[in-house]
């Protein structure tokens, strides 16, 4: 009975926390690891955090007390900055946010502070997003595997449905032309209406930028079908080694012939602070639209999620700080680039493989050859062993719609080098573990190559 | 553009077109004192700019709280990374200790049943989603907030269902009119799902009498659907008398209903900072139920816009300091009561009679007597007379879904004790000389504006998509 007063949003499982997803963080809740005060506990390798670099962070808001609007050299500015509620934001945050956009992407291209929309964090800008581009019972494409969050993000309250672009390790899950035209076929014969395409570059998980070929592709395959690109760009600055990241802004402004008659107000990039700046709690969601409607429409949206303005003073004094946002990007990516080695080199020694990445908080780690058999069950089977006796919380390829058993996405940013040596040491000793349990002629003789 | 969502392309973000030309008006011609004295008066605006003094002189002397620091330590890592949409505990506690405070602790708060969202328009939004599906209504009493025709029913496709009130008995909720706007929504064919009120009031600024709360209580229980009670004014009441504000909570408390009690999780509260504490640009709003899965969905909606955890930390230092908050409560509700004194007497001296009220940053004013006509045109036609001749931008009846035209809100904590002096003076003035059959010509000419261009320009503004940035205010 009590289920009819409510909506039916409120009572399905639109929200997919029921998802092993979430399963593994509720195991590492009830037996988190601790270095003195629980040693056997659950290590957390689920959660994308990038928390390598919050002491450069911290040390420039002590050094720049003003940039508070409480301190006695800030609070000059408390009552007009707790006062402002206006939905465009402060002039001199949207300004911030701007410069240090193009400042990520190596300076390649601009952005323009009037197209910067905010949102209640990247949650919040991928739901606005769809809220603005679609209607009830309309699709995205989305190339798989992707971030397990996004069915919430994008469907639960809009109702819009994410259709999967399937790719493989065979070409390191490279999206292709005839992978995007087969999901679309299969949508329209379903009598879907596909309103456009939602890609993650840098890749959750992959931890892979997509190359410029691909891009192209991308667009051109959404402009023949007159469908939006929404790009997350949530990662773009954790890029830690070569290629160098090229951002959908570049491709569409560039001269290539394949792109240069494309309709920009078709492209939309999502972005955050939470993972290059490893400052979650702050809900900084960022929308940048080249379609003058959605900005308009995004920023009124924007009422249900503004950005404290608390936060936007200081985010709008660290992010104009060049000197210190240059030094920022270029230590983060030396910090991440010496975990991924230490994690990826480490287990290689055991014969364990990783798809070669070079950006995110992650990488995707192939475990297809200590599965029973290549399939889901087998891969959770080996999931729960490896949360409930090697004790790490990673996350299963399935919970990201993989089309392959056997992956794993770990991170490697949340957690002091100490943790680092304990959790490579785990897997590396559960590993050899298991492939002494099997037969010499069974194992797979890939051993510690990565792949790609 | 039909690439976009109906969303995106329809006007149901119900952006009000005389809020949208004040606005304008107010920002090519804003009053200043020294530089602009004859510039227009910002009095539409609710905000509560009376007492950031106080908050100002607590930062002073509380360092810690700016400095990311608790007892000395940083705690700047634990802050950066917390986005656990449960909230941060010691915020909700000290939340809901101020939220029992200002109901003079006769009732109290459980933390576990507060959901926190980024602002009080988050918060309506996701209560209507959690309680109503597309299509379906809830009923709430005129005048309203025009903003609850965005927060309310925008994306969530829900309607709203006015239920008519009167001066005549002071705009105070009737069973009749209860009964008749739910037979409305019934011949529309429409689900209503619950009742919406504001109490204190927006735009009235009275507070909800306890037999119109035990009215609203039975006839929920007996048409078996939800009440929402946003008390976003609570803290602004400023009747001497303790006993003037009662809130839902404790109508519930005095029939001796426990939480579990069926009306009980029916009843579900609206709470921000944005005026108690005039603090709107730190997006702080909650919502409270005694019903666990309406608490539990919107916890997980409340994801979708949670409060920064900086601004969690800082207000929750600043509100567990109980000799604090009990200071504040108290010296903020003297300030706006001597600000409603002044402007009440000012009106009075020009003749002009208001709605009598204890709460709130602003009065409900009645200019019926100098309408040429009991129509809503002629209320146009007098609101853009005191916007480009008298110079005060004030908010119109009909932009709040008034039955009744004349009727003008009007915000006096947005503004020094001077402004608010000269405000009244040409209100004055403008009283004066309409009386001596005299119109002031001012430099844009009340002939530009003669009734049938107001009508055009009134269409254009509503066809038109805003493109100012400010919220209908509150």
């Amino acid at each position: 009975m009590e289920s009819f007063t409510l909506s039916k949003i409120a009572t399905n499982n639109g929200h997919g926390e029921d998802s092993p997803y979430f399963d593994g963080w509720k195991a590492y809740d009830n037996d988190p690891f601790h270095l003195d005060e629980n040693p056997n506990g659950v290590i957390q390798m689920g959660l994308a955090e990038n928390q390598l670099c919050l002491d450069l962070i911290e040390d420039w808001i002590t050094r720049n007390p003003s940039a508070s609007i409480c301190t006695p050299e800030g609070v000059d500015k408390f009552k007009e900055t707790a006062n402002f509620q206006d939905y465009h934001g402060l002039p001199e945050f949207r300004n911030a946010i701007a410069n240090f956009m193009g400042k990520v992407r190596g300076s390649t291209v601009k952005f323009d502070p009037a197209r910067v929309v905010m949102a209640g964090g990247a949650t919040g800008a991928a739901e606005t997003i769809a809220f603005c581009l679609a209607n009830s019972g309309d699709a995205f494409l989305i190339p798989t595997p992707y971030y397990p969050a996004f069915d919430r993000d994008f469907g639960w309250r809009t109702g819009v449905q994410l259709l999967p672009v399937h790719c493989y390790s065979s070409n390191k899950f490279k999206i292709t032309r005839a992978a995007l035209e087969a999901a679309y076929q299969e949508a329209q014969d379903a009598n879907i209406n596909v309103k456009g395409v939602l890609i993650t570059n840098p890749s959750n998980p992959l931890g892979r930028i997509l190359d410029g070929e691909t891009l192209c592709s991308l667009v051109s395959f959404i402009n023949e079908k007159n469908i939006h690109l929404v790009c997350d760009e949530i990662y773009a600055a954790t890029v830690f080694d070569k290629p160098n990241f090229v951002s959908i802004s570049e491709v569409i402004e560039s001269n290539n012939t394949l792109v240069q008659h494309c309709n920009k107000n078709l492209i939309h990039v999502l972005y955050s602070l939470s993972k290059d700046m490893g400052l979650p709690g702050f809900r900084v969601g960022i929308i940048y639209s080249y379609n003058d409607a959605v900005v308009s429409c995004a920023r009124k949206m924007s009422s249900y999620g503004l950005v404290s303005t608390q936060t936007q003073h200081l985010i709008a004094s660290m992010l104009s700080d060049n000197e210190f946002i240059d030094k920022f990007i270029k230590e983060s990516s030396r910090r991440l680039s010496r975990r991924y080695e230490v994690f990826t080199n480490g287990l290689g020694e055991v014969g364990i493989g990783c798809l070669k990445s070079n950006g995110g908080l992650f990488f995707w780690m192939d475990l297809r050859q200590l599965l029973k058999e290549p399939t889901v069950e087998a891969e959770m089977a080996l999931w729960r062993v490896v949360i409930n006796e090697v004790k790490l919380n990673i996350s299963p390829g399935s919970s990201f719609h993989c089309s392959e058993p056997g992956w794993f996405r770990v991170c490697f940013a949340n957690m002091d080098d100490a943790t680092m040596n304990v959790a490579l040491e785990r897997i590396q000793s559960f590993c050899i573990r298991r492939f002494e349990a099997e037969k010499p002629a069974k194992r797979n003789i890939i051993g510690g190559r990565t792949l790609g | 553009m039909k690439f976009l969502s109906r969303k995106a392309t329809c006007n149901s973000h119900g952006q009000d077109s005389s809020y949208f030309l004040g606005w304008q008006e107010y920002e090519k011609n804003a009053y200043d004192e020294i530089t602009n004295p004859s510039g227009i008066i910002q009095m539409g605006l609710a905000e509560n700019q009376l007492s950031f003094d106080l908050l100002e002189s607590w930062m002073a002397n509380n360092p810690d709280a700016a400095g990311f620091k608790r007892n000395g330590q940083s705690i700047f890592r634990e802050l950066a990374l917390f986005q656990d949409y449960h909230g941060l505990p010691e915020f909700k506690n000290a939340l809901v200790q101020f939220m029992s405070q200002i109901r003079g602790n006769k009732v109290t708060f459980d933390p576990s049943k507060l959901v926190l969202t980024a602002g009080a328009t988050s918060a309506s939004e996701t209560l209507i989603f959690c309680l109503a599906n597309p299509g379906e209504a809830f009923l709430l009493p005129t005048p309203y907030y025009p903003g609850f025709d965005r927060d309310l029913k925008w994306r969530t496709e829900v309607e709203i269902v006015p239920i008519h009130c009167s001066s005549s008995n002071n705009f105070i909720v009737t069973k009749s009119a209860l009964e008749d706007a739910y037979q409305r929504a019934h011949k529309r064919n429409l689900k209503v799902k619950g009742v919406v009120i504001t109490n204190p009031s927006n735009p009235l600024g009275t507070t909800s009498t306890r037999q119109e709360l035990d009215l609203l209580l039975d006839f929920v229980q007996d048409k078996n659907i939800h009440l929402i009670s946003d008390e976003i004014y609570s803290g602004t009441h400023f009747n001497s008398s303790p006993n003037k504000f009662i809130s839902v909570a404790q109508v519930l408390k005095d029939r001796n209903l426990d939480d579990n009690s069926e009306l009980s999780k029916r009843v579900h509260i609206l709470y921000s900072l944005s005026k108690d504490l005039g603090l709107p640009g730190f997006r702080v709003g909650a919502l409270y139920s005694n019903d666990d899965t309406v608490v539990s969905a919107a916890t997980k909606m409340s994801s979708f816009g949670l409060i920064s955890s900086q601004t969690q930390y800082l207000l929750s230092c600043m509100l567990s300091d109980q000799k604090f908050t009990t200071h504040y409560i108290v010296e903020n509700q003297k300030r706006l009561k001597n600000r409603y004194d002044i402007i009440v007497s000012g009106l009075r001296n020009a003749g002009i009679g208001v709605l009598p009220s204890d709460a709130g940053l602003f009065c409900y004013v009645d200019m019926r007597h100098l309408l040429s006509s009991n129509t809503f045109e002629a209320e146009m036609e007098l609101w853009k007379k005191i916007l480009y001749q008298v110079k005060l931008n004030i908010s119109p009846g009909a932009a709040c879904h008034c039955t009744e035209p004349g009727w003008f809100r009007v915000c006096f904590a947005n503004m020094s004790e001077d402004t608010l002096s000269l405000a009244l003076q040409r209100i004055k003035d403008f009283v004066d000389s309409t009386k001596r059959g005299d119109e002031t010509r001012g430099a844009s000419g009340s002939s530009r504006y003669s009734s049938r261009s107001v009508m055009s320009l009134t269409k254009k503004w509503v066809l038109r998509l805003s493109s100012n940035g400010h919220e209908p205010e509150r």
